[in-house]
């Protein structure tokens, strides 16, 4: 996909993609992601695969990066933001992390994968020893169960649906296509809230996400749609001002 | 208090593979066959004795089949082209009927292959009995034929029948049966002959070949019995049959299926059991049962595939193993965070990471036992997932037989526990997979290992709690397994049982 010109989004440069505001100050900008886009449609189905490519993403949180199953889920676990297990948050949001501002960036991937990689490295932002927080709202048109979340991680991560706890992926690793995978769950007619949470090491950081049916073939009848923060929230919680 | 008989039962489940369970001497099996959610078998003796098994691997005797027949023994005709003897049936369905074929031998080679022909094989249905269908196929005593050891055959093709028959007096010989009647469909033909120096023939087919299968060897010596299943294959049904070193079996060829082995020795007599979704297993009666007195006895076996031949596999042994999916080459595991075997290090294997150091190689490091790791374990339910396998205590799976809990064909169930502790795998009411502190003997605790064609497991819990449906271990991601349908087709329940 080829874009005419660059926008810059909070501090650093992001994407390739229409202008749409003057760039608000110099930024020590890498060059765009290559696999990231901004958004510019209303909602988005999920690819020929399933994948689940539009999400905000959270500037990396710097954290100690040890992979195990009881420091991942410390890491995780921990509150770093308000309502950071509840928010829904919108593009250009910015949130406090000790004494770092932080933004969420509503992006598409033009893969499978979201490249956590290229997505901080364009910001100049550490890609090693870093917490992302990603988040999506999945919207479905009636209720469906005995559906699975599927997700894989570069490198551990933890994933809740609505709330609940499904993934728990662990230790050093490579982002396989349904590498952890829910229990049987039901996706809810309306929106219904992705949260994860990746922990990177060191080295390449991504991951990729879809739902797979009760015969493990992946769902494609879904739509994406970031818009539901604000008024329409789950739970809008407190947010900082842009 | 288990008696003696049990315990002795118990430790032979521990020590080796299992020739089935119960009253299962016999000799010279046909196909075993389903019937009405039960198997039946029948074997050479006195008025064709026949046993019945609910499971497939508890047996118990349930008379002769002559006691259906009119008369009791052999119609008038079968004896006058024979004799008065009934050995060596074989049985196949067709519609809704059954057609039974037995050797009425009288002084060999002078013999004749009978038919009974049945509406049903429950000896307790008001519709049980076999009626005299007269002789089929016979030998005069001097031509090279000897007309006993029947084996039916329906091609999966075309629907053709097929009976062979024959044993060390000449030729192994083929006629075409009438679906219909079970009688020959061409009387006045001249039946063909497709191999020599064997008995207990039978033709199975697979992929555009049909495999003659026959005994070679001598029997009826107990232990000093030399039988030995051999096999050719042919792409037509008549032949010729040659084995894997070009060697028609007219000529003696024929290559070894199975022999001697373990305790056994001397099987024979191949019966095809198909149990369908890509699950085939095969009957044999071992000539002697060293753990049996040496008594003559029925087993269920593994038939898997190799290179256009079926192999002879062996039921599962009681042990230590690693649980991993044909999938994704990931291994089960009980889902607690390991520790690295020896304890962490570095780059060269130093512990602490100090690379090579002087001194010449360091000691070896032992298997780790659960005990050196467990701490940190939580006491209640946990869940499964997989890993790559790293030959952690919580990835080495003990595979036990559970004795008295019943089977499946060839096999008891078996618990699967954690190594060196009481941890069991079992099912859960959303037919998902936990590993519970204990094991009680539920049925969601119990598991069938059926051996696939290619040579991995298919693993299913006897019960799921809730539901009525068959489900197996399925791996639905790299790091999760749960439990699904059965899928022939794929990989997702395939698993690798390796010994760490």
């Amino acid at each position: 996909m080829v874009r005419i010109s660059i926008v810059l989004v909070g501090s650093a440069c992001l994407f390739f993609s229409a202008p749409q505001q003057a760039p608000p100050a110099p930024a020590p900008a890498r060059g765009p992601a290559p696999s990231l886009v901004r958004p510019m449609t209303p909602t988005k189905a999920p690819d020929a695969a399933g994948f689940l490519q539009r999400w905000l993403v959270l500037e990396p949180i710097r954290v100690v990066g040890q992979l195990t199953d009881s420091a991942v889920q410390a890491v995780v676990k921990k509150e770093y933001f308000s309502n950071q297990f509840t928010v829904i948050p919108r593009d250009g949001d910015r949130v406090t992390v000790g004494d770092e501002s932080l933004g969420w960036h509503a992006i598409d991937t033009v893969n499978y994968n979201v490249n956590l990689y290229h997505f901080a490295y364009a910001l100049s932002k550490p890609t090693s020893n870093v917490l992302f927080w990603a988040v999506t709202s999945v919207e479905a048109s009636s209720d469906m169960s005995g559906v699975r979340l599927a997700i894989g991680s570069n490198a551990a991560s933890v994933w809740w649906l609505n709330g609940q706890e499904v993934i728990g992926l662990y230790n050093d690793r490579q982002a396989v296509i349904d590498d952890g995978v829910s229990k049987r769950l039901t996706l809810k007619k309306g929106p219904n809230v992705i949260r994860a949470a990746i922990v990177n090491a060191g080295g390449a950081t991504d991951f990729c996400a879809r739902f797979l049916d009760r015969d493990d073939t992946p769902i494609k009848g879904l739509v994406v749609r970031l818009n539901a923060g604000g008024k329409d929230a789950v739970d809008t919680g407190s947010r900082e001002p842009r | 208090m288990m008696s003696r008989s049990a315990a002795a039962a118990a430790i032979l489940l521990l020590t080796r593979p299992f020739a089935l369970d119960g009253d299962i001497g016999l000799h010279d099996p046909s196909t075993v066959i389903q019937a009405d959610g039960k198997f039946y078998v029948y074997a050479t003796g006195n008025g064709l004795p026949f046993s019945v098994s609910d499971d497939g691997w508890t047996w118990r005797r349930a008379g002769s089949v002559m006691q259906a027949v009119p008369g009791g023994r052999p119609g008038p005709d079968v004896i006058a082209r024979g004799g008065n003897n009934s050995w060596a049936p074989d049985i196949i369905r067709v519609g809704d009927k059954y057609y039974m074929y037995y050797s009425a031998p009288g002084t060999q080679p002078k013999a004749a292959i009978g038919l009974l022909v049945g509406k049903t094989l429950d000896p307790t249905s008001p519709n049980y009995k076999w009626e005299d269908a007269g002789p089929v196929v016979w030998s005069d005593g001097v031509e090279d034929s000897n007309a006993i050891d029947p084996g039916v055959f329906r091609d999966p093709a075309n629907g053709t029948m097929w009976l062979t028959y024959g044993s060390y007096f000449g030729y192994i010989r083929l006629v075409e049966l009438d679906p219909k009647t079970g009688k020959r469909l061409y009387p006045e033909r001249k039946p063909v002959n497709i191999a020599i120096n064997s008995e207990a023939s039978v033709m199975i087919f697979r992929e555009g070949w049909y495999y003659l299968l026959v005994t070679h060897g001598s029997c009826c010596a107990g232990a000093n019995s030399s039988y030995n299943i051999r096999m050719g294959r042919s792409r037509k049904v008549a032949g010729p049959f040659v084995d894997n070193m070009g060697v028609d079996m007219l000529q003696g060829g024929g290559k070894l299926f199975a022999g001697s082995s373990g305790r056994y020795i001397g099987p024979g007599h191949f019966g095809l059991l198909d149990l369908g979704d890509g699950v085939q297993k095969f009957s044999c009666h071992y000539e002697a049962d060293l753990d049996r007195g040496g008594i003559s006895v029925l087993d269920i076996r593994p038939l898997l595939w190799r290179d256009g031949w079926p192999v002879a596999g062996d039921n599962l042994t009681a042990g230590t193993y690693e649980i991993e999916s044909a999938r994704t080459g990931t291994a089960l595991e009980m889902a607690v965070q390991g520790a690295p075997v020896g304890g962490a290090r570095g780059r060269g294997g130093r512990a602490g990471g100090a690379g090579r150091g002087e001194g010449g190689p360091p000691p070896p490091i032992p298997a780790q036992d659960p005990a050196q790791v467990s701490a940190n374990w939580p006491a209640g339910p946990v869940d499964v997932r997989m890993a790559p396998y790293m030959l952690q205590a919580q990835q080495k799976w003990a595979i036990t037989p559970v004795a008295n809990a019943g089977g499946y064909p060839g096999a008891p169930y078996f618990k699967i526990t954690i190594a060196g502790t009481d941890r069991a795998l079992a099912a859960t009411s959303e037919a998902e997979l936990v590993v519970l502190p204990a094991f009680t003997g539920a049925p969601e605790q119990l598991w069938r290992l059926d051996q696939l064609a290619d040579g991995t497991y298919r693993i299913m819990p006897k019960a799921v709690p809730n539901s009525s449906d068959a489900l197996a271990l399925s791996a639905v991601g790299s790091s999760m397994p749960t439990l699904a349908r059965f899928r022939a087709d794929s990989d997702r329940q395939r698993w690798i049982l390796k010994t760490p």
